[in-house]
């Protein structure tokens, strides 16, 4: 049904670190790996060795370029699914492929209902669905639902595959519903926050803003650029070099 | 957003179809028009061919048309499910009016009720249509109240342009059926242009900066793209083509679909039966040709807030 529950046992989601994330792409190519022989798979590619290659990802990393100067950054910013509470790429869902689960409010797409009409995608301001041209129909971010709750799996396993592979700890995954959870502690003490929070839909998964930057301005708390060279001490060595410096500028 | 020929075909098609058989079941309810068995053939014929090839069309653009049938399902939430629905329930009276029409001589109560019916039943499809488009905060141009009734509008005056070319073939068309045509033509023009100053003049306040929530940290220009070629999202969302001659287009579309109309329509009384279906044959066509460039642009100018990830300023 694409009505939606009215409230889910658990908001499994993830916690993503703008602060830690280098955008080395390591929770793209693994969710694409997992997930094309997982719950939706395939994850088809088109022209993928021609001069137009593109295919279905379930995880995007922009790399941007933030404030001016001195003090401008880069920030990488994955960009997937939010588990939305009321998303509305469910409610358009004409055939009930679109669903919230209402035990832990994971968004998922059945893929043996999905007609293809796109609509869910049109409805997602995070472009979050991308339709599979070679499937036709659309694909998601599962969470990894095969993982998380897989008893085949070791137990450190049993969280998404993005989650896994990250090399510096920027993905965090876990019930955010959950004040006591470690994800809602991470996002209290930090100031998670959610994305186009105007739009309506309540995203699940939350971003840490990056921390402030040790720059010139804010690691030297005198407010001095720079750290000062040490002073001349007049001696007979310090006089010789300071001739030869001299000489040797002419 | 990408347009997507199957669904302008489906729009525009479906849309004169519904406001072809609105304009018969009112007439024909108040005996408006000839009430002759071949009359309502051709004329319930002509509407529900409109009708049935968009609906087809429309299941051109899935990736799993075979399934198609399963969008009947949802429309407790979906409005694209309303319409699925709504389109099949409007078959209903119209295609027993049609029986009736062509098959008795029954031409009372029940004829009328059926010709009301049906011309609601039409209205609330069409609305429903107007509705998928409208219901999506996603993309301004859409999320406006006219975005509707504009719909409805257009396939009324659309409607009533093809329900002159069968009024002309069989009857000398009345002033005041074309004066009432030529009205619906003009309040739907009133009311596609107010829906494209509202495109034009909206606030876009939608902003990358917004969109990452990094705006406290300054200004957010996109350094490195995820992927190197334009993926589902941009290519189905990021469509612009068309902006920079939307005024020519739309000029194209003012002048097609809503000036020749007008003045072939108010051309039909003083003409002969001969040049008066030629006359409104030319105003079938012009009218076809601007919507298709009315509904095209419908899509190409609309821009869908995603695109602030991927390096528009604003949406």
């Amino acid at each position: 049904m694409t009505t939606l529950p009215a409230t889910t046992g658990k908001k499994l989601g993830l916690v993503i670190d703008l602060d830690t994330c280098v955008g080395c792409q390591a929770c793209a190519t693994s969710c694409k790996e997992w997930n094309t022989a997982g719950y939706s798979a395939p994850l088809s590619d088109q022209d993928p060795y021609g001069a137009d290659p593109h295919g279905a990802w379930l995880n995007r990393i922009h790399s941007y370029d933030v404030g001016e100067g001195e003090t401008s950054r880069t920030v990488h910013f994955p960009r997937s699914c939010l588990h939305c509470e009321t998303p509305a790429c469910v409610t358009v869902c004409p055939t009930g492929a679109s669903y919230k689960r209402a035990e832990d409010g994971i968004v998922l797409v059945n893929p043996d209902m999905c007609i293809g009409c796109k609509l869910c995608s049109w409805a997602c301001p995070y472009g979050a669905r991308e339709y599979d041209y070679a499937d036709g129909v659309m694909k998601k971010c599962t969470l990894c639902v095969d993982r998380i709750y897989n008893e085949h799996l070791p137990p450190e396993d049993r969280i998404p595959a993005c989650v896994r592979a990250c090399p510096t700890g920027a993905r965090h995954f876990g019930d955010i519903g959950d004040p006591e959870s470690d994800v809602s502690k991470l996002v209290a003490e930090r100031g998670g926050y959610d994305l186009l929070p105007e739009m309506g839909y309540k995203p699940v998964n939350k971003y840490l803003p990056p921390r402030p930057r040790r720059d010139a301005t804010t690691a030297n708390p005198n407010g001095k650029a720079g750290v000062a060279p040490p002073k001349a001490d007049g001696s007979l060595t310090e006089r010789l070099f300071s001739w030869a410096d001299q000489m040797l500028s002419r | 957003m990408h347009p997507a020929y199957s669904v302008i075909f489906f729009t525009t098609s479906s849309g004169a179809g519904y406001g072809l058989l609105a304009w018969l079941g009112v007439t024909a309810a108040f005996g408006l028009i000839p009430l002759h068995w071949a009359f309502g053939f051709v004329g319930l014929g002509v509407a529900l061919t409109l009708v049935t090839a968009g609906l087809l069309s429309s299941t051109f653009h899935l990736g799993r048309p075979e399934r198609a049938w399963r969008a009947f399902s949802q429309w407790r939430s979906s409005w694209l499910s309303r319409e699925g629905v709504m389109a099949v329930l409007t078959y209903i009276p119209a295609g027993l009016l049609g029986l009736l029409w062509v098959f008795t001589e029954e031409r009372g109560l029940v004829f009328a009720v059926l010709g009301l019916v049906s011309a609601v039943l039409s209205v609330i499809t069409v609305y429903t249509t107007g509705m998928i488009y409208g219901s999506l905060p996603t993309i301004r141009a859409w999320y406006q109240p006219l975005t509707a009734p504009v719909y409805i509008l257009l396939a009324l005056a659309s409607g009533g342009v093809l329900f002159h070319l069968l009024l002309a073939a069989f009857t000398q068309p009345t002033w005041g059926s074309v004066l009432t045509g030529i009205a619906a033509i003009a309040v739907a023009l009133i009311a596609k242009r107010s829906y494209w100053s509202e495109v034009d003049t909206a606030a876009k306040t939608y902003t990358t900066e917004a969109a990452t929530g990094l705006g406290k940290l300054g200004k957010v220009r996109p350094l490195d793209p995820p992927h190197s070629t334009p993926n589902f999202v941009m290519r189905e969302m990021g469509y612009s083509v068309a902006r920079k001659h939307a005024e020519k287009l739309r000029g194209m579309a003012i002048y097609l679909a809503f000036l020749m109309p007008v003045v072939c329509l108010a051309l039909l009384p003083l003409l002969s039966p001969m040049g008066a279906v030629m006359v409104a044959f030319i105003a079938v066509a012009c009218t076809a040709a601007g919507l298709f460039v009315e509904r095209w642009l419908f899509f190409a100018e609309a821009e869908h807030v995603v695109m602030v990830f991927y390096g528009r300023e604003r949406a």
